[in-house]
Formats: C-alpha cells, sequence, structure tokens
C-alpha cells in the first residue's frame, strides 16, 4: 500500500519537517532544527529506495499514481505521477537535498531553524513539480518553491543580496506568468488540467507558435538561456552556497523538464519549426558565455556562467532532435540526443552543486568571505583533501571521460554529427572553453604559494564536509564509467517522449 | 400597486434583528458604566453571531430567491452570501479593533454602534432590489463610516481623512442618484426587477436616456468602489483614517458593493452590456496600472496598500466584464473579492496590531526586521503579501487564476496576459515588503520593544494569516460558495 502515496510523502515529509524545524525557536535550540533537518532529509533520500526499486522501467506509463480531486470547480486534480525521467529527477533532488542540509549544519550560524525550514520545503516543492501530472498543480509548485528561494536569497545572502533576490523573484515569475496563460488555453481547449491531455491536439501552428513562445519564456528563464540569463549570476553569487547548490543543481533543471514535459510533447510542430532558433540559442550559451565564464574574477559567478554554458547542452539536445531526423533521418541518433541532454541534466548537478558548496566552504574560511580568485592562491598546500576533491569536480565540469561531465556532452555531439555536422562543431569548442574556465580557475586558486596570511591559517574540510563531498564524488565517478542503473531508467522513457515529441510528418520515418 | 401585500417579514430577519440589537446597544452603552465597556463591545460581536446564524439559516430555508417589500428587496443565494461574508469580515474587524481603540481612547461605545449601522447598511444593499434601496443601503452604510473615519478627534489627518471621503462620498452618492433619476424617468421603475425586460424594447430615445444613466451609475459605483479615475479619495482616505477603521473600509464594504454592481449591471442593464463592459476594460486596466504604479512610489504602508486596492478592484472588475460571454466570471470576481477582503483585513490588522503605545507604524521602515522582532507576525505578513501578489499556493493566486480562466474562456486572451504583466509589477511592492521584514535588521529605535499581543488579537491575526494559505491549498469550498451565489 505504500505506493499509493509514497509521492506524497516525499513531497509532504520535508514539508512537515520544515514545520517542526520552525517551531524550535530562536537559535538557541539550533541543534534540534539541525537535527530535525537531517533526519527528514536522510528518510526522504531513504524512501527513494522503495521509489527506485518499485519502477517497473520496462514501461513508459506514469508510475506511483495518485490522483484526488482537488478543486472542484475547474477539475484541477491532486494528481502525481513519475515516469523515468521524474523518477531521476526526484532521487536527484531527494540527494541534493540531504548535502544541502548537512552543508548548512555546518555553514550557516544565525536564523538555523528558518534556515532549514526554507530549504525543505523547497526539496518538497521541487519534489512536487517533478511529479505533478496536472498542470495547474504542476504550476503551483513550480511558483511556490520561489518563496523559500527568495527568502533564503535574501536572508542568508551576501551584501547585494536584496538586489539579487528580488531580481531573480520577479524574472522568474515573469517568465511563469506567461506560461499561466498557455495553460489556461490549453484547458479552454481541453477542458481539463491533466497535462496527458495536452499532447496531442491538434492546434494550428500559429497557436502553437504563440503557445511555444509562452512556454520559452518560463523555460528559457530557469534553464536559463542568454539572452534572459541575467538572473543568474546574481543570484548565483549572492544566494548562500547551499542556496547555490539548489539553484545549480535542481532549479536549473526544472527548465530542461519543462521543455521535456511541456514544450516539446505538446506543440511539437512549433518545435520543429523553430528548432534552429533554440539551436542557436544553445550554441550561443555554449560558445559565448563559455568566453564569458573565462573572464570571470568571482568564483561563482564563473561557475554560474559556467552552468548556463552546461545548460546549453541540454537545450541543445533537446532540440537538436528535430534536425536530426530533418537531415540525419535517424531516429536512432535523435533518441541519443534527447538522452544525452537528460544525462546532462543529471551530471551537471553533480559537477556544479559540488563547486559551489567548494566555494561555499573556501569563503566560509577566508575573513571576509571573499570569493574572489585574487584573494587565494596555494590553498592545495593548507587543504590539501579539498583540493583533491575539487580537482574531481572541475574535471567533471570540464567534461573528461570518466567523470559525469563527458557523457552527456559526448552523447549531445556525437548525435549532433548526424544532423548537423557545423552545430556539432561549434559544440564542440566547449571543451577547450571548458578546460580553460575550469583548470584556470583551479591553477590560480589552488596552485603556487600560498597567497596570503588569510590563507596560511585555512584548515581542511571536515567531517561533515567530507562525507558530503565523497557522495558526490561516489556520483560523478559512478556516472562517469557505469551510468547504466541511470540510463535504464531512462530507456523507455526517453523513447517514448521523443515519439511524442516529434510531428507526425516526422514519426512516419 | 393598488393591492397591498403584506412584505414578508420573515425573510428580513436578520436585518430586523441587527436594527433592533443597533438601538438596544446604543441604550445600553449610555448607561453602562466605563469599566463595563466591554458590554458593549460583547453584545456587538454577539449581534454579528446571531446574525450570522440567522442568515445561515436561511440559507437552508429559502433555496429559491424570494422578492418582496413591493419588489424592493430580494433574498437569493447572492444576497445571503455576501451577508454572511460581511457577518464574518465586521466580526473580525471588530475584533482587531478592540485594544486599538482602547489604547487611543476614542469614544468606544459609538465606535462598535456606527460599525453596527455600517454593517446594516451593507445588509441592505446585498438585499437590494430596486434602486431606492441600493441608495438607500448604500448612504446607511457610509454615513457611519464617515464618522468613524474622525473618531480620533486628535488627529488631524483623521480629520481631513474624514472631510474628504464625506465629501467625495457625497459627490458619488449624487452621481448615482442622478443616474437613478434618469432611469425612472426613461422607465418609469425603480425594480430591478423587470428592468431587464423593459430595457428589451426601449425605444432608440430611451436607448439614449438609459446610456446617460448608465455612464452616472457607473461612476458613482467605481466612486465607492475606488477605482481610476475616480480614485482619488482612496489614498488621502486610507492613510489618514484610524489604521482599524481603514482595516473596516477596504474590507465589509467592498463585498456589498460588488453585489450591488452585481445587481445593477448584471441583474437590470443586461441590455447595454457591450457598453459598461467596454467602460470596465478601461476602468480595470487603469486601476491595474495606475494603482500597481503609484504603489511603488509610496513609503507609507497604508498608502501603499490603499493603492494596491485600486489595483485589486480593477482585478475584480475583469471577472465582472468577463461574465457576459462566460458566467464564471462573475464568480471569480466574487472569489476575487472576497478573498482580497481576507488579505487586506489581514494586512491592515497587523499595522494596527504594530502600532501599540500611541505609535502610528505606518512608514515601511517601521518593517524592517519584524522577523526578528517578531517571526509569527512577519510570517503572517508573508502570507498575506505573497497572497496580494498572487503567488502560489496562497489564496491569491487561485482568485487571480479564476479571473484569468475566465477572461480567456470569454476571448480575451491579451487583457489576461495585460493582468499578469500588472501583477508582476504589482509583486514588486510586495516583495519589498517581505524583503523590509525578513533581510534587514530592525530600526535602531525598534530594536528590542516588546510587540504586545492580546491572546484574542493573536489568533485573529493568526487565523486571517493561515486562512491566506489554507484557503489556498484547499479552496475549492470557497469557489463552490462562489459559484452558488452568483448562479
Amino acid at each position: 500500500m505504500l505506493h499509493f502515496s509514497l509521492l506524497s510523502i516525499l513531497i509532504w515529509l520535508p514539508v512537515i519537517g520544515a514545520i517542526l524545524a520552525l517551531m524550535t525557536g530562536g537559535d538557541e535550540h539550533a541543534n534540534r532544527a539541525r537535527w530535525i533537518a537531517s533526519i527528514v532529509a536522510i528518510a526522504n533520500l531513504l524512501l527513494c529506495i522503495p521509489l527506485y526499486l518499485g519502477f517497473d522501467s520496462g514501461s513508459y506509463a506514469m508510475q506511483f499514481q495518485e490522483n484526488h480531486l482537488w478543486i472542484r470547480a475547474y477539475d484541477i486534480h491532486y494528481a502525481l505521477g513519475v515516469d523515468g525521467i521524474s523518477l531521476a529527477m526526484i532521487i536527484l533532488t531527494n540527494f541534493t537535498g540531504l548535502l544541502v542540509i548537512l552543508a548548512g549544519c555546518n555553514a550557516i550560524k544565525f536564523r538555523i531553524a528558518q534556515y532549514m525550514a526554507a530549504f525543505l520545503v523547497m526539496q518538497g516543492m521541487m519534489i512536487g513539480v517533478f511529479a505533478a501530472t496536472d498542470a495547474i498543480l504542476f504550476y503551483v509548485f513550480w511558483e511556490g518553491m520561489l518563496i523559500p528561494m527568495y527568502l533564503s536569497i535574501g536572508m542568508w545572502g551576501s551584501s547585494n543580496r536584496s538586489y539579487a533576490s528580488i531580481k531573480f523573484f520577479l524574472y522568474t515569475f515573469l517568465g511563469s506568468i506567461l506560461m499561466l496563460v498557455a495553460l489556461l488555453y490549453l484547458y479552454n481547449q481541453t477542458g481539463v488540467f491533466e497535462i496527458q491531455k495536452f499532447y496531442g491536439l491538434n492546434l494550428s501552428l500559429h497557436i502553437q507558435k504563440l503557445i511555444f513562445f509562452a512556454f520559452f519564456f518560463a523555460f528559457a528563464v530557469k534553464v536559463p538561456m542568454w539572452p534572459v540569463h541575467t538572473w543568474l549570476p546574481d543570484a548565483h553569487t549572492e544566494a548562500p552556497s547551499g542556496g547555490s547548490v539548489v539553484l545549480a543543481a535542481l532549479m536549473l533543471k526544472l527548465g530542461i523538464y519543462g521543455f521535456l514535459r511541456f514544450s516539446m510533447p505538446i506543440v511539437p510542430d512549433a518545435c520543429a519549426n523553430l528548432a534552429w532558433f533554440m539551436i542557436i540559442l544553445s550554441l550561443i550559451a555554449i560558445v559565448y558565455i563559455g568566453l564569458v565564464a573565462i573572464v570571470q574574477t568571482d568564483m561563482k559567478k564563473l561557475i554560474a556562467y559556467s552552468s548556463i554554458a552546461h545548460m546549453g547542452f541540454a537545450t541543445l539536445g533537446c532540440f537538436m532532435v528535430y534536425y536530426i531526423m530533418k537531415y540525419g533521418d535517424t531516429y536512432k541518433d535523435a533518441y541519443m540526443s534527447l538522452e544525452g541532454a537528460v544525462v546532462q541534466m543529471i551530471s551537471h548537478a553533480f559537477g556544479s552543486g559540488a563547486m559551489f558548496l567548494g566555494v561555499g566552504m573556501l569563503a566560509d574560511r577566508y575573513y571576509n568571505h571573499s570569493r574572489m580568485i585574487k584573494d587565494y592562491g596555494g590553498i592545495a598546500n593548507k587543504m590539501p583533501v579539498f583540493a583533491a576533491f575539487f580537482m574531481l569536480f572541475a574535471m567533471s565540469n570540464v567534461g573528461l571521460p570518466g567523470t559525469a561531465g563527458f557523457v552527456g556532452e559526448y552523447m549531445v555531439i556525437l548525435s549532433a554529427f548526424e544532423g548537423q555536422a557545423w552545430v556539432s562543431l561549434i559544440a564542440a569548442l566547449t571543451l577547450i572553453l571548458a578546460a580553460s574556465y575550469s583548470l584556470w580557475m583551479y591553477k590560480r586558486v589552488f596552485f603556487g604559494p600560498v597567497a596570503n596570511e588569510h590563507v596560511e591559517v585555512m584548515e581542511d574540510i571536515n567531517w561533515v564536509e567530507k562525507t558530503n563531498y565523497i557522495l558526490l564524488a561516489i556520483g560523478v565517478i559512478l556516472l562517469g564509467i557505469y551510468p547504466a542503473p541511470i540510463l535504464n531508467v531512462l530507456h523507455v522513457t526517453v523513447d517514448h517522449l521523443l515519439k511524442q515529441s516529434l510531428p507526425a510528418a516526422m514519426t512516419g520515418l | 400597486m393598488t393591492n397591498f401585500t403584506m412584505p414578508l417579514f420573515s425573510v428580513a430577519v436578520p436585518e430586523i434583528f441587527v436594527l433592533c440589537m443597533a438601538c438596544i446597544v446604543l441604550l445600553v452603552d449610555v448607561f453602562v458604566k466605563e469599566r463595563f465597556r466591554w458590554v458593549t463591545y460583547a453584545l456587538v460581536q454577539l449581534t454579528l453571531v446571531i446574525g450570522f446564524l440567522l442568515t445561515l439559516q436561511q440559507y437552508h430555508d429559502y433555496p429559491q430567491p424570494i422578492v418582496t417589500f413591493s419588489g424592493h428587496y430580494v433574498l437569493d443565494k447572492l444576497a445571503v452570501l455576501t451577508k454572511l461574508f460581511i457577518f464574518v469580515v465586521s466580526f473580525f474587524a471588530f475584533i482587531y479593533a478592540n485594544l486599538y481603540i482602547k489604547e487611543r481612547r476614542m469614544s468606544r461605545g459609538d465606535y462598535y454602534i456606527l460599525g453596527l449601522f455600517a454593517v446594516l447598511g451593507m445588509q441592505v444593499m446585498a438585499s437590494a432590489y430596486s434602486f431606492l434601496t441600493i441608495f438607500l443601503g448604500l448612504e446607511l452604510s457610509t454615513l457611519p463610516l464617515y464618522a468613524m473615519v474622525a473618531m480620533q478627534k486628535d488627529s488631524r489627518v483623521a480629520i481631513e481623512a474624514s472631510m474628504k471621503y464625506f465629501v467625495m462620498g457625497a459627490l458619488a452618492s449624487g452621481l448615482l442618484l442622478y443616474g437613478i433619476s434618469i432611469v425612472y424617468g426613461a422607465t418609469g421603475s425603480f425594480e430591478i426587477f423587470g428592468m431587464a425586460g423593459l430595457l428589451q424594447n426601449a425605444s432608440s430615445t430611451q436607448q439614449a436616456a438609459l446610456l446617460l444613466a448608465l455612464v452616472f451609475i457607473l461612476a458613482g459605483i467605481i466612486f465607492k468602489f475606488g477605482a481610476v479615475p475616480f480614485h482619488m479619495w482612496v489614498p488621502d482616505v486610507y492613510t489618514g483614517a484610524p489604521t482599524t477603521v481603514t482595516l473596516f473600509i477596504a474590507s465589509a464594504p467592498k463585498i456589498a458593493a460588488f453585489a450591488i454592481t452585481m445587481r445593477i449591471l448584471v441583474e437590470a442593464f443586461p441590455a447595454l452590456t457591450s457598453h459598461w463592459q467596454h467602460a470596465l476594460i478601461a476602468v480595470s486596466i487603469l486601476s491595474m496600472f495606475g494603482g500597481n504604479l503609484l504603489a511603488i512610489a509610496q513609503t507609507n504602508i497604508k498608502r501603499m496598500l490603499a493603492y494596491s486596492s485600486i489595483a485589486h478592484i480593477g482585478y475584480t472588475f475583469l471577472g465582472i466584464l468577463a461574465g457576459p460571454v462566460d458566467p464564471q466570471g462573475y464568480s471569480a470576481a466574487m472569489f476575487y473579492i472576497v478573498t482580497y477582503v481576507i488579505v487586506a483585513a489581514g494586512a491592515f490588522a497587523i499595522i494596527s496590531i504594530l502600532s501599540t503605545h500611541n505609535i502610528e507604524l505606518d512608514q515601511l521602515d517601521d518593517y524592517r526586521g519584524l522577523n526578528a522582532r517578531s517571526p509569527w507576525l512577519a510570517f503572517m505578513m508573508l502570507l498575506l503579501m505573497f497572497s496580494m501578489a498572487g503567488v502560489p499556493p496562497t489564496v491569491g493566486f487561485f482568485a487571480k487564476l479564476g479571473l484569468l480562466e475566465a477572461l480567456v474562456a470569454a476571448h480575451y486572451v491579451w487583457l489576461a496576459a495585460l493582468a499578469l504583466l500588472f501583477a508582476i509589477v504589482g509583486a514588486y511592492y510586495y516583495l519589498r515588503v517581505v524583503m523590509l521584514m525578513y533581510f534587514e535588521e530592525p530600526k535602531s529605535n525598534l530594536v528590542g520593544t516588546h510587540i504586545s499581543v492580546t491572546p484574542s488579537l493573536m489568533a485573529a491575526i493568526s487565523i486571517n494569516g493561515v486562512a491566506a494559505l489554507i484557503l489556498g491549498l484547499l479552496p475549492s469550498g470557497l469557489i463552490d460558495l462562489c459559484r452558488i451565489s452568483v448562479s
């Protein structure tokens, strides 16, 4: 019977945990809040085990379904379910959630109960987004998560936090609001809010394009794609490191997830028609933002820009399928491209999440919490264990074979070759760019002589941080050399998704 | 008109009861000693509770609409539910007022009695079924409010606000009355029942006269609601009035005004639909634009909320104007106004709660670091602000969702998109309040000052704030109620 409400438990357990944590009161009982949050986060991650084991990877249907009528007047349902992609994302969310809570236990010094509550609520909302199969429920979770994120940036962020948090909120709010109009239009056409029912509507190309752009703004802001990415560097740099991790590892993925769940299956003709547009934006993100990343002086900003570049790969993989089907005519490659995009989503979470945590650890140890590259140097001398771990994650960011970062990028580039060789040539530039910004930063921060007296007193990471990094390292390496457990879950779902996302004219091939 | 029939007094029991009680409380208040002044308060609250129960009983007793008092009075679902909402909101408004006026030594018996008469006026508005009773109800509900605004005798701004409110209100009443007289001249009837039929066969001269009447009546209604272009009184009155009076003005009368708008525009003037629709489109766009934009520039939170109320009225009109094409628009508008009233009442209540020791804490800066001073109140304010901004999972989102759904169904997709764009503008200043409360440190003169909240106040504001969240998580019941009321 556990199956019936497993998803609900996953969503609401963190929320209940948040309420409990808040009830512990002020900072005099901080340890209670820490314990509650950690236990809830661990419990949630453990609950993923029955979810994973009970999931039938041979079926593309939604599983662990729950369905209750929520709002009668508009036929809105509290409907949950997971397919392969959302399963992977939910597990990832719980994994990252635990890391963030653990890191927060260590790094946050004031208003701890509220911090834990904010992140637990965020985790619950995020799982809700991935599990919702009703459009309005999806939207409620999608927007609901903005509130704790807004608060966490504003309350525990650095100096310019108010500006960054409001910019973050308004930007994403603006994007999602157009999506709401599109959803209402679709509701008007179908009479239901069930996402599955939106698929395969016979909408005219003109309408499809309008809907495409409404969705585009919502998801492109979240991804974020060039040119609506400007909120991200601000939000990332000002957010506490836990917030940065959630932003990079999870929130950005929501954009891609939205493209996969909404744009591509609902308006396939418009997607095929406008694939060039998306591909060009993705390439700009990969190359131009990659170049921008190189010149950053702030470590967090650098990683933020590198996130945008990496997300460019995910969007490229999604929309390249139309080019591959059009020019290359091979379903297998289109499939690989899409799966590559999904893998890129997952792998990026490990690499960038770990790097953001790392910058947080450095800044916490520095006397004025500086994130500037120039303030550091020779960290490897003082923090050898940390330096070794960070090397691994930087390599994953570069896309070194054997690390998580390699798999997705490789799949996308390889399959893109079948569509348009020039696309894959431009995309491949990332291998140079990523190496430049990641390794150059690594060199400046970690190698060389100890830069100044502040670095001199820095101590190596403690056991909590080590635990975090060991977990992440396992993730990065496992995904790099043996991605099968994740790919197995994805195969059937991605295949089905691709079939739904191709316009009728292409699926005949 | 020759054959006189006895009116059905039984359908007007709640009004009769409230009227009697208002008179009784007035007498009781004269004779009780100062230290037993709470008796007045208790009696007034008891009146509201019993009035609520009586009306609730009517909800079950009269499933079909009943028109009586020679066609001047109606009892239908809209009337009953509007009254229920009014009772609940007024009940809360008086709880919030209790401590506030005690500290400011406003003559306390009068406050509640005037309030009770205003409630009676709103009840009449809810049940009014002819232009005469509409006018009667409107005047009965606003006259006590003018006096309540002026109750803080030592406050110059309050007196000024009262004067402004009175002059502007009188002007609006005049406009409305003029419009009504033209309607009477053109049709020979005051009654809403049958007005629609009369207008169906109107001659072209009649049509022209009615159009003129519509302009004046609409102006009167917009005045009372406080929407652009007749919004000038709103910021001054909201800012100048004692906070609990502002709370009262901003809450229950809006629901009553919605009821008479429905009566006049939808039930009496369906023949002129396309005309008032166009007028409302202009009014709502201007209100959303003006209200939201001007709110950004405010440094006084009461004034900011005043402009925000203008914007919210603009949103409510969206539902009404979508109504003729998609009837769900009316229920969406009703849902919107009811939830807005709940949220606005909560927000003003927090301002009044914080303004202890006779100091008005109505500057935005006073809200700096509220989270550090009182996490629970800050959290309530956070919920209310996000609800006003329309962010899920608070109730404000479902209010906006209903409106947008109606607009899209009525083929006003562009208007829906526009409304949402203004919502983003609006989100900024609500977020700013949250930002001040959570991201900043308290002002130095407020650090460590104790916020004393009586248990009843705490309970009321907690119910109010949490309602914004609970109604957002489980909005179905209220949406259904609103649908029943305007079906």
